[in-house]
């Protein structure tokens, strides 16, 4: 109300002016997000309702059909594929990032600055390269198989390639860190004195975990989440280096659309797929965090 | 049943090379409200910890109604406590933090209400079960605290500076209804404190601590008259201190030979020829312009000054010592420059072995 009268009250300035330092300083920013995110973004959701021709070319008709192709049990198996890899490789990460964050978390903070360091290893060192190391690791004359052929383990080799087990291995070494990180954060924040309230009240290790720990780190599970279920589910080098073509996932997809069966507007209606589905996510992350502060704050 | 609610025995703590906790030695009597007071880094909180099971002792043993509960985890023990910080579950309203003691004991909901509901008029805070604790000020979430630990029928309440971070209203209106209801329940507190006045309004017996070990234990007022240390003298309360020699005992009334001048005070238990202090309450601190029959004191008045209730009077003695002399009304008789004697009555002084 009194802001209003303030604005009003106001002596005039051209916009410019009074938004001067704002414009001069988000300005570029925006303007760079507009050219190269938002119009390429618009983009995507036009042709993903335009048709194409037989060549592959796209007609700008309207059209549904592209969404509708979806339903096709081909389709249907390689988002549900994707969908399943990218929830395994989220719940791997949180079941391993959590004891390893607090872990972390229960050291001093130099040490707990090193470690971290550590885990941050992986990301710092080209994917490229982390996958090859992967795919030899995996071959039939690889490491992997030496290992389990010397120790008697198995009689001859296994093709650990081209699996799901080596896809979600690939995933997890570019995930992993990105889920210590929120994790850590949040555990190193816990008051420690509420665990021992809880303790002091009777509940064991296990009750004190589920009643105090988990939901006051809550934020930062949330936040694993976000942070490898959505890049898991649209990552396309790393099922593409060590799943070869058996392993067929959305991103793959995408990419072959886009790239060899030249059809854009079906590669566009399934990027669109992947940005509902992130959206989704991050509107369940914010009422997350919503409830977090009608309980917390 | 066990003679004492809570015993320690001979219990040593050591945080690496830092020896915290020196053999020491503590019966607590079944529904009395003991009180740990000492300088900062004594020791008080280990020894709440310990007993709580937060902190093992490095050797000695500690009982909880005669059983031995080293090997007893935290959430295994009879004793609640109560903390500095309220250490309130900060996603739960205030029902489910005072409920959480039964809640992970699993008794029946019915019974959780009721008990919540009456835990929350002991403490007086009824209306407030839906809140969160932050909506709250210092002294209500102080109260859920308590609430909080009682629910729980412990054996033994151990509150770690339970006032420290309440203003100074709020606190005396606190130790008020701290000390109801102790009363009330019959629960043993055991209670740490900086605040000496705390410790002497509330306590029935004090612990005064000094660098891990106890160097008095006794009800506020002895510990007032008769403190057992020179630590204590200076710690609780003001006090003048003699150091000397003891020359005669005769009757009960000892004859020392102070660094300053003779003097005499009520004796037991020590022998002539004992190094030994003297300590005097400054309020019973008397003064003469005439030598008097025992003693041979003698200073320079250094300045009265009114301090809040009382008058303050320095008395400069020959090796610069000031003694504390304290009256409701002026010593109208004393000036600046003044030379007068020092005495008391012999049963106003205390002698501590040196
Ligand atoms: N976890 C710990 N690790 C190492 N040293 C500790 C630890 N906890 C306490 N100490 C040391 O033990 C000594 C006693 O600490 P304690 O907390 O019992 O003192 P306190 O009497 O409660 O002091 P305060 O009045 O300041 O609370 C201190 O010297 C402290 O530095
Ligand atoms: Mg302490």
């Amino acid at each position: 109300m009194s802001e209003n009268n303030a604005m009003t009250l106001a002596p005039k300035k051209s916009f410019l002016k009074r938004n001067l330092p704002v414009v001069s300083t988000a300005g570029p920013i925006s303007i760079w997000m507009i050219i190269f995110v938002m119009l390429p973004l618009l983009y995507i959701l036009f042709i993903s309702f335009m048709s194409r021709d037989v060549y592959g070319n796209i007609e700008y008709t309207f059209t549904t059909d592209n969404y509708k192709e979806m339903i096709q049990p081909l389709y249907l198996k390689v988002i549900w594929k994707s969908l399943k890899l990218a929830f395994l490789t989220t719940v791997i990460c949180l079941v391993v990032g959590y004891p390893l964050a607090y872990y972390i978390a229960s050291k001093p903070s130099k040490l707990a600055a090193k470690l971290l360091m550590l885990v941050m290893i992986p990301y710092w060192t080209s994917s490229l390269v982390r996958l090859f190391s992967i795919n030899q690791l995996g071959m039939p004359n690889g490491f992997l198989n030496l290992l389990l052929l010397k120790l008697g383990i198995v009689s001859e080799p296994v093709d650990f390639l081209f699996s799901d087990g080596i896809v979600i291995m690939g995933l997890l070494t570019a995930m992993l860190p990105f889920s210590v990180l929120p994790l850590y954060s949040s555990i190193e924040k816990l008051d420690k004195s509420l665990l021992e309230a809880s303790k002091d009240l009777g509940a064991n290790p296990a009750k004190t975990f589920i009643k105090v720990t988990i939901p006051l780190t809550m934020p930062g599970i949330v936040g694993c989440v976000l942070l490898v279920f959505i890049p898991s589910l649209g990552m396309y080098y790393v099922p593409e280096m060590l799943g070869g073509g058996k392993v067929m996932l959305i991103g793959t997809l995408i990419k072959n659309q886009f790239l060899m069966t030249k059809n854009w507007p079906f590669g566009a209606s399934l990027a669109i797929l992947l940005i509902l589905i992130t959206l989704a996510m991050m509107w369940i992350y914010t009422r997350v965090g919503k409830l977090d502060e009608l309980e917390v704050g | 049943m066990a003679e004492h609610i809570v015993s320690l025995k001979k219990v040593n703590k050591f945080f690496g090379d830092n020896h915290v906790i020196k053999d020491l030695n503590l019966d607590i009597n079944e529904g009395e409200f003991l009180t740990l007071l000492g300088p900062s880094g004594c020791g008080k909180t280990t020894i709440l910890r310990m007993v709580a099971g937060f902190e093992d002792a490095t050797n000695g043993t500690i009982e909880v109604q005669g059983e031995r509960v080293e090997d007893k985890e935290a959430y295994e023990r009879d004793v609640n406590t109560v903390f500095q910080s309220y250490a309130l579950f900060p996603h739960m309203t205030v029902f489910d933090n005072i409920a959480y003691g039964l809640t992970v004991k699993k008794v029946p909901k019915s019974e959780i209400t009721r008990r919540v509901k009456e835990m929350l008029e002991l403490v007086q805070l009824m209306g407030f079960e839906g809140r969160k604790p932050d909506m709250m000020s210092g002294g209500q979430k102080q109260r859920v605290a308590i609430a909080r630990a009682l629910i729980n029928n412990p054996k033994v309440l151990l509150l770690d500076e339970p006032l420290g971070a309440l203003d100074l209203q709020l606190r005396k209106q606190m130790q008020i209804e701290l000390k109801r209801l102790q009363k009330q329940l019959h629960i043993t507190f055991v209670y740490v404190t900086h605040d000496q006045e705390e410790a002497m309004t509330m306590s029935d017996r004090i612990a005064v601590m000094n660098g891990g070990v106890i160097e008095h234990l006794a009800s506020p007022d002895e510990i007032y008259k008769a403190p057992k240390t020179r630590f204590v003298a200076n710690f609780i309360g003001e006090s003048n201190l003699f150091t000397g020699k003891l020359e005669s005992l005769e009757n009960g009334i000892g004859g020392v030979a102070t660094t300053l001048g003779k003097a005499k005070l009520e004796l037991s238990g020590f022998e002539p020829g004992e190094e030994m202090h003297i300590c005097v309450r400054p309020e019973v601190m008397k003064y003469s312009k005439e030598p008097v029959d025992g003693f041979s004191l003698r200073g320079t008045v250094k300045n009265v000054i009114f301090v809040g209730a009382q008058y303050r009077t320095l008395v400069t003695m020959e090796d610069g010592y000031d003694v504390k002399i304290n009256r409701v009304k002026q010593n109208k008789d004393l000036k600046e420059g003044d030379d007068i004697y020092l005495y008391w009555e012999p049963d106003d002084a205390t002698g501590i072995k040196a």
